[in-house]
């Protein structure tokens, strides 16, 4: 049997110009609600497309009136089937208190798992460069990290001259964009089902530790803290949770123990890395400054004692942030 | 299997089909993305200039984060307000969409853009591009993780059957029990096969259209015979216009 085509078209024009309308709405203004009324007739136009597709797809064979009604039928089937939340108007301070924090603790597994990589990359970092001095620049990339800790500190503070004078601010976006990349790089490195990640987060402790164990060896104890304290303590939170996002991608990728298919693994998660990366990318924001405009400056300029009291106020601020923000008493969330 | 088309069965069990775009036309596509960049880039670069005449410090801050703002956020912004589209996929009438024909979420956005970091590795997009070309959907590695396909948008507009329906006289119309029965014998491919040939028209060389026509007329000629009158001074197009007519509009 073939379908009056002229005939069809005709009968049913008027309700796919009405879907379309509907449609065009819908996308226009994704805020909008529709009344009970609106969603019945939306429901019964898209009905009747659906079935419209059908009967030309199986009594018709002509491509032009199929396509439009393709495009038709997957529009309004996005609309209708969609079973996740819409997006809504940006809100900035309750995505800030509440979502960020509580996606953080949805998946602490995946941090600590972040954590146990780095800290296993600081213990070699520092055993190497306590056992073999000499490797010191293989293990450290830096060229300003070379030399003796106890020169460079003699030479921070004996300086009398402001080295970042004229373009800390430039130092600092440099700060901000670098480590944001790196931190990017890190979560989508997770797509090699975690391999990449884990070097990564593997590969900065190494540094860390690297640094930390030649400036202690060298006595110089608390000009590394106050060096490292004010940003540190959120640069490398900002890393690990970048490390964080990354794992979360590897083991939705892996869904080992999982019977969910490899689509809804990576759906159900793909909010979450992008909440994550965000977090991440304010971290940095604030690191970057705080480097620029504090770390960098050491005794007699900065007190140690004021920058690793500073650090220490942030650290506690930050991890009280992150576990108790927008926790729900009800369900601790 | 490496499929050129996306079929995305509803629960209602109607089909609907999308064509996937190649690895090529979106290689082509993220060209002019990326020349799109180069502009607003240097657009930047003109504005900051000036700024350095105030303070050089501020000057190089701003084009360091307008410069990561700007390369980052091209293609997250683009894709969210155009729903799937950046410049260059507009140009090439690409499009994202959800694998399962979902609406486009901004995670999903996000997601698919950060993870160019990977897909641009080592140089040009070759890990993207070799993933993409291996993929059955032609996904790259950042689609995979957000869901998404890109397929080709073509501009969708009602088919317009005046031409090959037109009220005229048709001559076949005077034997109606034949005219049942070639309904009854054309199957539907056959009978679009007509109908393209006639909204087709104007893009064959004349002497291949005088060919084609000539051999689908012969053709359903054959499939049912019409008395002498009804085929007499009846040029093979007619005949076929004849034959769509009668096909595809049961009344008068």
């Amino acid at each position: 049997m073939i379908i009056d085509l002229q005939k069809f078209i005709t009968n049913e024009r008027p309700v796919w110009a009405e879907l379309e309308t509907m449609l065009n709405r819908l996308e226009a203004e994704p805020d909008g609600r529709l009344t009970l009324a609106q969603v019945q007739r939306f429901h019964q136009l898209y009905e009747r497309t659906a079935a419209d597709l059908a009967r030309i797809t199986t009594y018709s064979s002509e491509p032009e009136t199929r396509r439009f009604l393709e495009n038709l039928v997957a529009r309004a089937y996005g609309e209708i089937h969609e079973t996740r939340e819409k997006r809504r108007r940006l809100q900035p301070l309750r995505w800030f208190f509440q979502t960020w924090p509580q996606t953080f603790r949805k998946h602490i597994r995946a941090f600590y798992f972040s954590l146990a990589i780095t800290i296993a990359g600081c213990v070699f970092g520092g055993l190497a460069i306590a056992f073999d001095p000499d490797a010191k620049p293989v293990l450290m990339p830096f060229s300003h990290l070379l030399d003796d800790p106890a020169k460079r500190v003699a030479d921070e503070e004996n300086s009398t001259n402001d080295r970042l004078e004229g373009h800390k601010t430039s130092f600092s976006a440099e700060l901000m964009t670098h480590n944001t990349q790196v931190s990017i790089f890190t979560l989508a490195l997770g797509m090699t089902w975690g391999v990449g990640t884990i070097i990564m987060l593997f590969y900065n402790g190494v540094i860390l530790g690297a640094v930390a164990v030649d400036y202690i060896r060298a006595g110089q104890t608390k000009f590394l803290l106050g060096w490292l304290m004010p940003h540190g303590v959120i640069e490398i939170p900002a890393i690990l949770i970048a490390g964080q996002a990354g794992l979360l991608l590897a083991f939705a990728l892996i869904g080992h123990g999982r019977r969910t298919p490899f689509r809804t693994r990576l759906r159900e998660i793909s909010g979450d890395i992008a909440t994550l990366i965000f977090g991440v990318g304010l971290m940095l924001m604030w690191a970057g400054f705080i480097e620029a405009f504090l770390s960098q400056y050491h005794e007699p300029v900065i007190p140690y004692s004021a920058k690793i009291a500073f650090g220490c106020v942030e650290l506690v601020l930050f991890f009280l942030f992150l576990a108790k923000s927008g926790k729900n008493k009800n369900s601790g969330a | 299997m490496k499929t050129s088309t996306l079929n995305i069965r509803t629960p209602e069990g109607i089909v609907f089909s999308q064509v996937l775009a190649g690895p090529i036309a979106r290689f082509m596509a993220c060209f002019i993305d990326q020349l799109c960049i180069q502009v607003v880039l240097t657009l930047l670069g003109l504005v900051i200039s000036l700024l350095a005449l105030v303070s050089f410090n501020f000057a190089v801050a701003f084009y360091v984060i307008g410069y990561f703002i700007v390369s980052i956020g091209y293609g997250i912004l683009f894709e969210w307000s155009w729903r799937g589209q950046t410049v260059g996929k507009r140009l090439l009438r690409l499009r994202v969409m959800d694998v399962e024909g979902m609406r486009l979420q901004f995670n999903q956005i996000v997601v698919r853009n950060l993870l160019r970091f990977v897909d641009a590795l080592p140089a040009f997009y070759f890990v993207g591009g070799v993933t993409c070309w291996l993929n059955s959907k032609c996904q790259r590695l950042g689609d995979i993780a957000a869901n998404t396909v890109v397929v080709r948008h073509p501009r969708i507009a009602e088919p317009d059957l005046d031409q090959v329906l037109a009220g005229k006289f048709n001559s076949l119309r005077q034997f109606p029990h034949l005219v049942a029965r070639l309904r009854q014998n054309v199957t539907p491919v056959e009978a679009d096969l007509a109908l393209q040939s006639l909204l087709r028209r104007e893009e064959f060389d004349p002497v291949a259209r005088v060919e084609l026509f000539g051999e689908l007329a012969g053709h359903f000629r054959a499939k049912v015979e019409f008395p002498a009158e009804a085929n007499d001074g009846v040029a093979d197009e007619q005949f076929l216009r004849n034959v769509v007519d009668v096909i595809y509009r049961t009344k008068t």
